[in-house]
């Protein structure tokens, strides 16, 4: 079991005692006098499931799957079996299960991966009834020992007490015998109203470690013996590594070993990471670039511009009525084109795995979005059965999708393989994350609308032209070739569905695909397709004369969720009543990821270019809140991301390569340009959405409106410093 | 070679004298609380303290920093206990994925020294790490904490 969070870790525990887990140490079955099975830890304190392990001395061990990457899901997740459970939430710790265990006992922790906002909504209801299933056991332990039924006992706070008598005991007390039990065949999950431990605004259980450097990180991992390794891939996507001139670089210090990773990268193994890096800049490499290299991001975009007329084929993502012959014999009509770029994810942490391998075991270090992910990609790269293989995963420096891809951890095998029995951590320059991201995908799209003779709206036509990440990335998920996630937000029905009804509606997509390889990130296709129809809402209303609020109500009528956080967002921010002197608003609404979002931003504009972002509304009907101060962070960061990408992101191609290389070409946001971001959670039960992306979607549009309302100029190209607009 | 003093002892590195700063501390000296962000002194994940001075550690040389005092998030909390900024670091639940936060808590501990009451524009100037999760809301409250504590 990787330890993540415990009371008295130190860094050197910490490596060993991961090590060996990964030797297969951490669980042993104990079967005394032939008796039931107890499964244990590492350290022999009994599961009483997979998810909970008591300590005799009353510490709570939750077993969490999915991975944290810093949106909280590592507390939420506790909070929930905590919950169920009944126990001390302040003698609460956490530990990741391997894959490696996971596969060995049938995928006892079910789905690892971490994306798509899932984390708790997709585990909620597992985990919970693994954290009440162990109280009912324990529960019933205790009961067994005073030979009394069950149902005169309670607990609470990892205190079981027999109400008839006030006899007490602690669950560390009656831990061995539980474990003994057979688990109940149903148990009653509670009511979220009388909830205590979850839906309360708990303090994180990770910050210690992170605010006295003693969390370690993937880039942070330090195994007897290890060495570092630096890589270039080959910068155009799709090319080869020709070759390299190892001799230049002979001599030069630390160098132990140079490899060829795969067919297309070179990598430096040193000493040190520095010695690595510095002898793999130095050395000459021979690229074999291939017809990728004629792309530019003006080939991609002239593209992908022929893709917005009709004539070309297009997969249909939702349709009610005939917007085409609607708009064709509309009295007005209004067409506006618009585009969304590249972007890279810049987690903080740069992309990095460490990798043991003997032909007897293949163990890697590192972080994941996916630790199953991670663990084919071991299995895969190192050529060993699952049964020899083993993924430790470490907290991560930022995930935001770009960790749930394995190419930094099939490399790093790679790498360990051509030096059997030393540990070797790959991590990757800033430069070469920049050059190697899964990019968010490059889209245009041509909003058409129309209206009759009283300016009532008849017709919409929503024409994306553009990538699909799963044609590329999980190409099984196509539907007959089309990618249903392009029509994030603007869907029928689902967890990502528009939020307004148009008598005549016309959604399609026609699929380009560069060469580019496109990821999943903080938001997805939310991103694009909410700048797309938000600010195409706010440029209809302003075309009939009509408040963008308003005009928005009239076609949610049968979309009372969307309309309630934009009523929500709509009167916190002063919607209708006079601004500041100079400040001005704008609006936007999406769903996604299950949840309903909204956003108001107020801002003021210096000499056009100039934006001052004061103060951002937001709304979020996710069904449930587990902790609020955590959806307040996600929410605030979703801002952050969001702004940063449309201020300063985008990503352009020339001569097939990234031409960003670093945070100077690529910046982010500071402090100084951080708003009051104010949230108004409206959780209305019932159902399980999203809270680290659905919020991202509205962060763009809403500044994007508000700049309208400012200069009465429509912006409909991303990122802003290409129009020489920045931060104030 | 060289003699660096970090968080109050004295420590023979055996490095080229252009080696940054930043990879002594956490290859050579093992302190890994430092994170490399991007190598440019941009992003401030690298910040320590070089003679009480806040600086980007991947932009100074192991040469430049022989004979000054240096301290890593490692060496800021005194006598078991946090300082100041973490201890409002931990009561704001300031870190998301924290990867930042060791160079952002070094860079106003070290605008706290200077400025014990930073208003707003002060933490403008002063505070600019990135952090992509966008824990910037919380850092100013905790900064104001701090300074107020």
């Amino acid at each position: 079991m990787n330890k993540h969070v415990t009371p008295k870790l130190n860094r050197r525990t910490f490596v060993i005692g991961t090590a060996a887990a990964g030797a297969g140490l951490a669980l042993g079955l104990d079967i005394p006098f032939g008796g039931p099975k107890v499964v244990r830890a590492a350290d022999g304190s009994p599961e009483v499931n997979v998810w909970v392990v008591i300590r005799p001395d009353n510490t709570t061990v939750v077993r969490v799957a999915r991975s944290e990457m810093g949106q909280g899901t590592l507390t939420g997740l506790a909070q929930l079996v905590a919950e169920e459970l009944e126990c001390d939430w302040s003698k609460v710790v956490t530990e990741y299960p391997t894959p490696g265990q996971s596969v060995a006992r049938k995928r006892a922790w079910g789905d690892f991966s971490t994306g798509g906002s899932r984390g708790i909504r997709s585990s909620q209801d597992y985990v919970r009834k693994g954290g009440a299933t162990a109280r009912v056991m324990l529960i019933q332990a205790a009961a067994n020992e005073w030979k009394v039924p069950a149902s005169e006992c309670t607990a609470a706070n990892s205190i079981i007490t027999h109400t008839p008598s006030g006899r007490t005991t602690t669950y560390g007390k009656v831990v061995e015998a539980a474990a003994k039990l057979e688990p109940p065949a149903d148990v009653k999950l509670k009511d979220p109203k009388d909830w205590k431990i979850a839906g309360k605004g708990l303090k994180r259980l990770d910050t210690v470690e992170k605010t006295t450097g003693a969390m370690i990180y993937g880039a942070d991992v330090k195994l007897p013996g290890m060495l570092n390794a630096a890589i270039k891939d080959c910068p155009v996507f799709g090319g080869k590594l020709k070759s390299y001139d190892e001799a230049k670089i002979a001599g030069m210090k630390g160098i132990k070993k140079v490899v060829k990773v795969g067919d297309s990268a070179v990598a430096v193994v040193a000493d040190t990471w520095w010695h690595a890096k510095t002898a793999l800049d130095a050395l000459p490499i021979a690229w074999d670039e291939g017809e990728n290299a004629k792309v530019s991001s003006e080939s991609i975009a002239n593209w992908l511009a022929e893709g917005l007329d009709n004539a070309q084929p297009a997969y249909i993502g939702n349709q009610n009525g005939d917007a085409k012959a609607a708009i064709a014999s509309a009295v007005k009509k209004v067409e506006a084109v618009y585009n969304y770029p590249y972007q890279n994810h810049a987690t903080m942490e740069p992309m990095n795995a460490t990798a043991l391998y003997t032909p007897d075991k293949c163990e890697v270090w590192c972080g994941t979005q996916n630790g199953e992910a991670a663990f084919a990609a071991t299995l895969e790269a190192s050529g060993l059965p699952a049964e020899k293989c083993e993924v430790h995963k470490l907290i991560l420096g930022g995930g935001f999708g770009r960790r749930g891809m394995t190419d930094y951890v099939r490399q790093a095998v790679l790498i360990a393989k051509e030096m059997p029995g030393t540990p070797v951590k790959l991590l990757w320059s800033r430069e070469e994350d920049m050059a190697q991201g899964k990019f968010h995908p490059v889209t245009q799209c041509k909003m058409t609308g129309a209206f009759d003779a009283d300016n009532n709206l008849t017709a919409l036509h929503v024409r994306l032209s553009g990538q699909s990440i799963l044609y590329t990335v999980r190409p099984a998920a196509l539907v007959n070739g089309m990618d249903t996630a392009a029509f994030q937000g603007l869907s029928p029905s689902g967890d990502a569905a528009i939020g307004y009804s148009v008598p005549n509606l016309l959604v399609e997509h026609s699929m380009r695909n560069p060469h580019v390889p496109p990821g999943f990130w903080r938001g997805v296709n939310v991103n694009q397709n909410a700048i797309y129809m938000e600010c195409f809402m706010d440029e209809l209303a302003h075309s009939v004369g009509q408040d963008p609020v308003e005009f928005r109500r009239k076609l949610m009528s049968k979309h009372p969720k969307h309309l309630a956080v934009l009523n929500a967002v709509a009167e916190k921010i002063g919607w209708g009543k006079p601004a500041p002197q100079g400040v001005y608003r704008g609006i936007a609404q999406v769903m996604g990821y299950g949840s309903y979002v909204a956003g108001a931003a107020e801002i003021s504009v210096i000499d056009d270019g100039k934006i001052k972002v004061h103060r951002i509304v937001a709304s979020t009907d996710p069904g449930y809140i587990v902790n609020p101060a955590q959806v307040e962070r996600q929410i605030a960061g979703s801002f952050v991301y969001g702004l940063s990408a449309l201020f300063y992101g985008g990503c352009t191609v020339k001569d097939g390569k990234i031409e960003q290389t670093n945070f100077d070409t690529y910046d982010s946001m500071r402090i100084a340009a951080m708003p009051k971001v104010e949230c108004v959670m409206v959780p209305s039960g019932g159902f399980w959405g999203g809270v680290g992306e659905p919020t991202i979607g509205v962060a763009a549009p809403a500044v994007l409106n508000a700049y309208f309302a400012a200069t009465g100029k429509r912006i409909r190209s991303v990122p802003l410093k290409d129009q020489n607009i920045t931060f104030a | 070679m060289a003699n660096l003093t970090i968080n109050g002892k004295t420590i023979n590195v055996d490095v080229e004298d252009d080696t940054p700063l930043l990879w002594a501390i956490r290859e050579n000296v093992g302190l890994t609380g430092t994170k490399y962000g991007c190598g440019i002194a941009l992003c401030g994940a690298c910040t320590v303290h070089v003679d009480g001075v806040a600086m980007r550690s991947c932009g100074v040389t192991v040469s430049e920093a022989v004979g000054k005092q240096i301290t890593t998030i490692e060496g800021l909390a005194s006598n078991g206990a946090l300082h100041k900024v973490q201890q409002a670091w931990v009561a704001n639940d300031v870190p998301q994925c924290g990867y930042c936060q060791s160079g952002m808590i070094m860079a106003v501990a070290a605008l706290l020294n200077e400025k014990p009451k930073p208003t707003d524009q002060d933490i403008n100037e002063a505070i600019t790490n990135i952090c992509r999760c966008g824990t910037f809301q919380q850092v100013r409250e905790a900064i104001h904490a701090a300074a107020s504590a």
